[in-house]
């Protein structure tokens, strides 16, 4: 199967943050966005609304800079993934990640990041507009290129014949 | 857990904070929410208090599954005697506010009082302090918000906050958060003015825990599916309330020129599709898929540039169709003002309305509006007024004031043009043709208003098996139904029905739009109770819900019945009887409410709630609700 990969369209969020519920509620069993691993950044004048998230970067910070190589690439998911028999919470990656993507949970004494909800992100499930999405790579890139050519399309349509 | 949270008592005479568990009894009996909330006020206020005095105490609430895995669990109830009709003040808003107030472990704000210099209130983590908010006072909804945020240094921070208005006391000042959302009705941001309490701010990291996670999301997935499947809702999330404009303009159910004629013509503008060019994307309340708001920026004028949020179905009717206006310019502009002064749009639109009545008719002269032309359809008075009654300048002064007030200084010629119940002004709504719409504005429990019971689906003349699934359970009634609107066999129960249904789903802090009231596909009692146990592991029947919903609507009734409430409250101005509409479809057309037959709908609607003939809860009704004790102080 192709390889797929988390994308956000701000211009669809809806600033409903149900993301944020359903992800502490999938990893924690409660409700609790300050635990959650996306969090939908908002200005509110005027408003837009950003969801961040782990990047799963190429060549990673947290990955880097971990003193105990308990951060490794998931071949299988193409992501960035923890091992917390490895771990020891120096919280080097927490201070490290650009995107504030790498979190501390000081009940668990742990650090925790986006796993993808191991292929099914729960987050994506519950984006009704699709303002995150889980798709592969090839089909994103149509996407876009079909939804950037609509206007041409258009004009033809209307004055081609 | 859910159920840890909890009720902070404030007293802003001393400045003293008291934190207290709610007991399970309470959470059995009254939920939480609206319901719970009736409760409280009924024992916490004394009888007879001044609405605007310190003994008044406002309740600030989030519902029992706010936070958890029931989509649109966002709502904000705020509750105290209302200012504008001196019985229950009661209004919920949507938003972000109440999750947060919830991760900061409180439920409920019950806050009595006055401040000696105004203040704000801020809970972090089950922690309370009153903070100076001197430099808060004067501003504006928007700035007051962004400068609390700004002092506390976390934008996380939600905030419900009044503006101008409520400072001012202007009866029907709204309470708000963020740029929209409004618990509007019934003047509860004049009681936090009152009290000089002009904001309060919450910020939380404290977990709801879930009572069976996995199960509960894939709940929710159903739930949501439900929802948004139906077209009520799909339509919403593309052009929200606003879609409704259309189709009730068209049948004769619009309020136009007060209550002159019931559609507006060549309103194209006012159509939801026209919002289209001025939206920049659709808004959703916390954990809500309907995301029915849409987020604008003001083109052109004195406004270009603002960005706001809204307007919605009422705001169409308030600077629209009412005030006899036709230009979405003025609905936009009105819409922001009306968010950021902190005023309700509803009762300010049908105040200008009926104050252009009463200039038309000469009531009002050029001297009372200080030579403003309250003329129809004369956008730039609609926009003056609302900034005159926002700041009680000359003519607003007086309509500040709210309908009863108002017309007592106009004079009694002016009191027939009113369209008001209980001191409280309609929606933009024309229930002429609609009996059971037109009983639901009639008795609801905080006035003029069709969020209380208002049997909307009556509205599409469903297949009548439809609506035997929903108005015969959970309790098996076996009386009449009739799915033809203009009709008035059957429809007490259908009011009766939708107002236990909106009180669980307000206890609950769940939003209208996902029950029925749009849609009859949508969840109800099966539904909350399947929510209910997943999420907080409280066992509830249907019939538990029920007769918990039934319990703090009889409290509501008490509680007006406590302050003067009368059967001669329970009705509606004289127009809908005397005069028929002059518009709309055949079957629209010529309709008028009849006397005699409206009284045997209040005397049917009165036993099906089993309440005597004067509108008085039975004693037997209050014993098997366990609340005899309430009503045992009430005399006749």
């Amino acid at each position: 199967m192709a390889k797929k990969i988390m994308i956000v369209d701000p211009e669809k969020c809806t600033g409903c943050r149900n993301c944020e519920l359903v992800c502490s509620v999938r990893h924690n069993g409660v409700s609790n966005p300050s635990l959650a691993r996306i969090h939908v950044v908002k200005w509110d004048n005027p408003g837009i609304y950003i969801p961040m998230r782990c990047q799963q970067c190429e060549d990673a910070p947290c990955m880097a800079v971990c003193p105990k190589d308990a951060i490794y690439r998931n071949e299988e998911l193409d992501s960035v993934s923890i091992d917390h028999d490895l771990c020891i919470g120096c919280k080097m990656c927490v201070a490290a990640c650009p995107f504030g993507a790498m979190g501390w949970n000081p009940k668990r004494g742990r650090v925790y990041k986006c796993d993808l909800c191991h292929g099914d992100p729960q987050c994506v499930r519950f984006c009704d507009t699709k303002a995150v999405d889980y798709v592969e790579t090839s089909k994103l890139c149509c996407d876009r290129m079909r939804e950037a050519a609509e206007n041409y399309a258009d004009l033809t349509r209307r004055y081609a014949r | 857990m859910a159920l840890s949270r909890k009720i902070a008592y404030i007293d802003l005479d001393r400045e003293n904070i008291k934190l207290e568990p709610i007991p399970m009894e309470w959470r059995r009996k009254f939920m939480g929410g609206r319901g719970l909330d009736a409760y409280l006020l009924y024992h916490h206020t004394p009888g007879g208090c001044d609405p605007l005095g310190p003994d008044n105490v406002v309740i600030v609430s989030a519902g029992l599954l706010v936070g958890t895995l029931a989509s649109s669990g966002s709502r904000t109830h705020i509750a105290a005697k209302s200012p504008l009709t001196n019985l229950l003040g009661s209004a919920s808003m949507g938003g972000f506010f109440a999750p947060e107030m919830r991760w900061a472990g409180i439920d409920h704000f019950v806050i009595r009082g006055k401040a000696n210099r105004p203040v704000y209130i801020y809970a972090h983590d089950g922690e309370i302090e009153i903070r100076d908010a001197n430099h808060l006072w004067g501003c504006g909804v928007y700035d007051t918000q962004a400068m609390i945020c700004k002092e506390l240094g976390d934008q996380e921070t939600q905030i419900l906050c009044i503006g101008q208005a409520g400072e001012n006391r202007v009866r029907f000042a709204s309470v708000m958060s963020g740029r929209k959302d409004a618990a509007a009705r019934t003047g509860m941001g004049a009681v936090l003015g009152s009290k000089n309490l002009k904001a309060i701010a919450c910020r939380g990291t404290m977990e709801i825990e879930i009572n069976r996670p996995e199960e509960a999301l894939e709940y929710n997935q159903q739930a949501i599916d439900q929802v948004i499947s139906s077209k009520a809702s799909q339509s919403m999330q593309r052009w929200g309330t606003n879609f409704m404009f259309g189709i009730t303009n068209t049948t004769g159910l619009v309020r136009t020129r007060n209550f002159q004629y019931n559609q507006l013509p060549n309103s194209e503008n006012l159509e939801a599709e026209n919002l289209d060019q001025y939206s920049i994307g659709m808004d959703a309340c916390f954990g809500c898929q309907v995301h029915c708001r849409h987020r604008y920026v003001i083109k052109e004028g004195e406004y270009a540039g603002t960005y706001a949020m809204g307007p919605d179905f009422t705001t169409l009717g308030a600077f629209g169709a009412e005030v006899g206006c036709r230009s979405m310019d003025t609905v936009l502009v009105g819409n922001h003002l009306v968010n950021d002064y902190g005023i309700d749009t509803l009762e300010i639109g049908s105040m200008i309305g009926w104050a252009m009545e009463l200039y038309e008719k000469g009531i009002i002269t050029d001297k009372d509006t200080h030579g403003l032309k309250l003329e129809w359809g004369n956008d730039e008075a609609v926009i003056e007024m609302i900034k005159q009654i926002a700041f009680r300048k000359e003519l607003g002064d007086i309509l500040a004031e709210g309908p009863l007030r108002a017309a007592a200084k106009l004079g009694p010629e002016s009191l027939k043009y009113l369209i008001q119940v209980k001191g409280m002004s309609n929606l933009h709504t024309d229930e002429r043709a609609a009996p059971a719409l037109a009983l639901s504005v009639a008795v609801s429990s905080r006035g003029a208003d069709h969020l209380r019971g208002m049997p909307a689906i009556d509205l599409y003349n469903l297949p009548i098996e439809v609506l035997e699934r929903i108005y015969r359970s959970p309790d098996g009634y076996d009386g009449p139904l009739t799915n033809n609107f203009t009709e008035y066999e059957g429809k007490p129960r259908m009011v009766m029905w939708q107002e236990l249904c909106y009180m669980a789903v307000e206890s609950l802090g769940i939003c209208k739009y996902h029950t029925v009231f749009l849609s009859p596909n949508h969840p109800a009692f099966t539904e909350f109770c399947r929510l209910i146990q997943l999420n907080t592991g409280l066992e509830f029947s249907e019939m538990d819900l029920w007769n918990c919903a039934n319990r703090c609507y009889t409290i509501e009734r008490l509680f007006n019945l406590r302050e003067g409430m009368t059967r001669a409250d329970d009705w509606l101005p004289d127009r809908y009887f005397d005069e028929a509409t002059p518009l709309g479809l055949p079957g629209v057309r010529g309709k008028h409410i009849d006397r005699d037959k409206f009284k045997a709908l209040v005397d049917e609607y009165y036993q099906l709630h089993e309440w005597d003939q004067e509108g008085f809860p039975t004693p037997e009704l209050l014993k098997r609700l366990g609340i005899s004790d309430l009503g045992s102080s009430l005399s006749k």
